[in-house]
């Protein structure tokens, strides 16, 4: 089960996912990064069954594009993250993507993060989380967060949050992918 | 866990002497998880009429914007705004639509025609039910009958009305594990719309 957890700093925008793909009993791939880049400006960090995370994380994003293209708008990332959930809405009762998403970004509004769950559960937030691994996380960004984190207490509270996934989860998640977004665009850590 | 119970919530909507209130409460959660305490649960349709939607939170969005979506259409078509008790038997409607794949929400519509307070509230395939005194909806939706019975009576004035919907919705969440986590509270009156956000317990 995929781990996806983000918040959000002073002025940057932080996912990180764990790297396993497993297949039934048996561990396929450590080093899958599960977070896409859309635009130069918003990160998707997807979790859930991996055709449907590939398969909706390309088409969510090829659209967006298609979008800057032909209407010369960049979308922001609250435009974006609408746009997924009304596709999700629109899937839940026609073929379901099982794809829990955070998206993090930063524009003109100052960073930010949307939690968006495989039903078109839409919710903006300062700290959140996806699966297993969310029930561990979600009490360390509740103790540690700042309005005001600055870039080194979020790396260092990711830190924590990473080693309380590795000790207490059931299934061995040995790497993490990290990313952020900030004014200057993504960058991975 | 039946779906209606997935996400959690309570909504409790009261008449009052030509005013009318509505609250809910904040929680987002996924079963026993507590995902945002900051999630809305009532919209502002029209100047006096306000929709309150509890059940599951992704069809609680659609319906929503659905509804504003049918609202804003009227408006262009016919050039004049729509009346509260039209915009019970649009969502009445619009929910039988869907008969065979419903949308997981307990709708509440309040509003003021004329003055005079509207309330009416509907299962998930559309049956009206147009109480004379006060709704609730959500998963805390028993617990607040009590409390409304309690402390219901004739013509209760806007500024009381709005205390006692906040009582209700504080205590009626607190027996809820699914629903709290802050409360919001909207008064409508002839004059206007009057938000107060409540405090509550923080868990």
């Amino acid at each position: 089960m995929d781990t996806v957890f983000g918040f959000v700093g002073k002025d940057f925008a932080l996912v990180a996912t764990d790297c396993g793909v497993a297949y039934s009993i048996m561990r396929f791939s450590d080093t899958e990064d599960k977070i896409m880049a859309v635009d130069d400006n918003k990160l998707f960090a997807m979790g859930g069954e991996i055709g449907d995370r590939l398969n909706f994380g390309e088409y969510i994003q090829k659209n967006i594009h298609l979008y800057t293209f032909r209407t010369g708008i960049k979308l922001n990332v609250r435009e974006a993250a609408n746009y997924t959930r009304s596709e999700l809405a629109y899937a839940i009762r026609n073929g379901p993507y099982q794809v829990n998403l955070l998206i993090g970004g930063f524009d003109e509004e100052g960073p930010s993060l949307y939690w968006l769950d495989y039903l078109g559960t839409l919710q903006k937030l300062t700290r959140g989380a996806h699966g297993y691994g969310a029930y561990f996380v979600s009490g360390l960004p509740d103790n540690w967060f700042k309005p005001d984190l600055t870039l080194d207490e979020g790396i260092e509270l990711v830190k924590k949050c990473i080693n309380e996934v590795q000790t207490r989860f059931l299934m061995s998640q040995k790497n993490f992918v990290v990313k952020i977004v900030t004014k200057d665009g993504i960058r991975v850590i | 866990m039946s779906i209606f119970d997935y996400n959690g919530g309570g909504i409790v909507a009261m008449k009052g002497k030509n005013c009318i209130a509505i609250g809910a409460d904040r929680r987002l959660g996924q079963q026993m998880k507590t995902v945002s305490t900051n999630f809305k649960k009532i919209f502002r349709m029209q100047d006096n009429i306000l929709l309150g939607l509890g059940g599951l939170a992704t069809d609680i969005e659609t319906f929503s914007a659905e509804m504003e979506y049918k609202l804003n259409l009227y408006n262009l078509r016919e050039n004049r705004k729509l009346k509260p008790t039209a915009f019970v038997s649009l969502v009445s409607s619009t929910l039988y639509e869907h008969r065979w794949g419903p949308y997981f929400v307990s709708p509440i519509v309040v509003g003021l025609q004329d003055g005079t307070p509207v309330i009416s509230t509907y299962d998930s395939i559309g049956c009206t039910t147009d109480t004379e005194n006060f709704a609730v909806a959500g998963t805390a939706g028993e617990l607040l009958y009590g409390l409304c019975e309690t402390y219901y009576r004739e013509d209760i004035p806007a500024e009381e009305l709005v205390e006692i919907i906040g009582q209700i919705l504080l205590a009626g969440c607190d027996r809820d594990a699914l629903a709290g986590w802050g409360g919001v509270v909207y008064l409508l009156t002839t004059d206007n719309l009057h938000i107060r956000e409540l405090k509550t317990k923080q868990t």
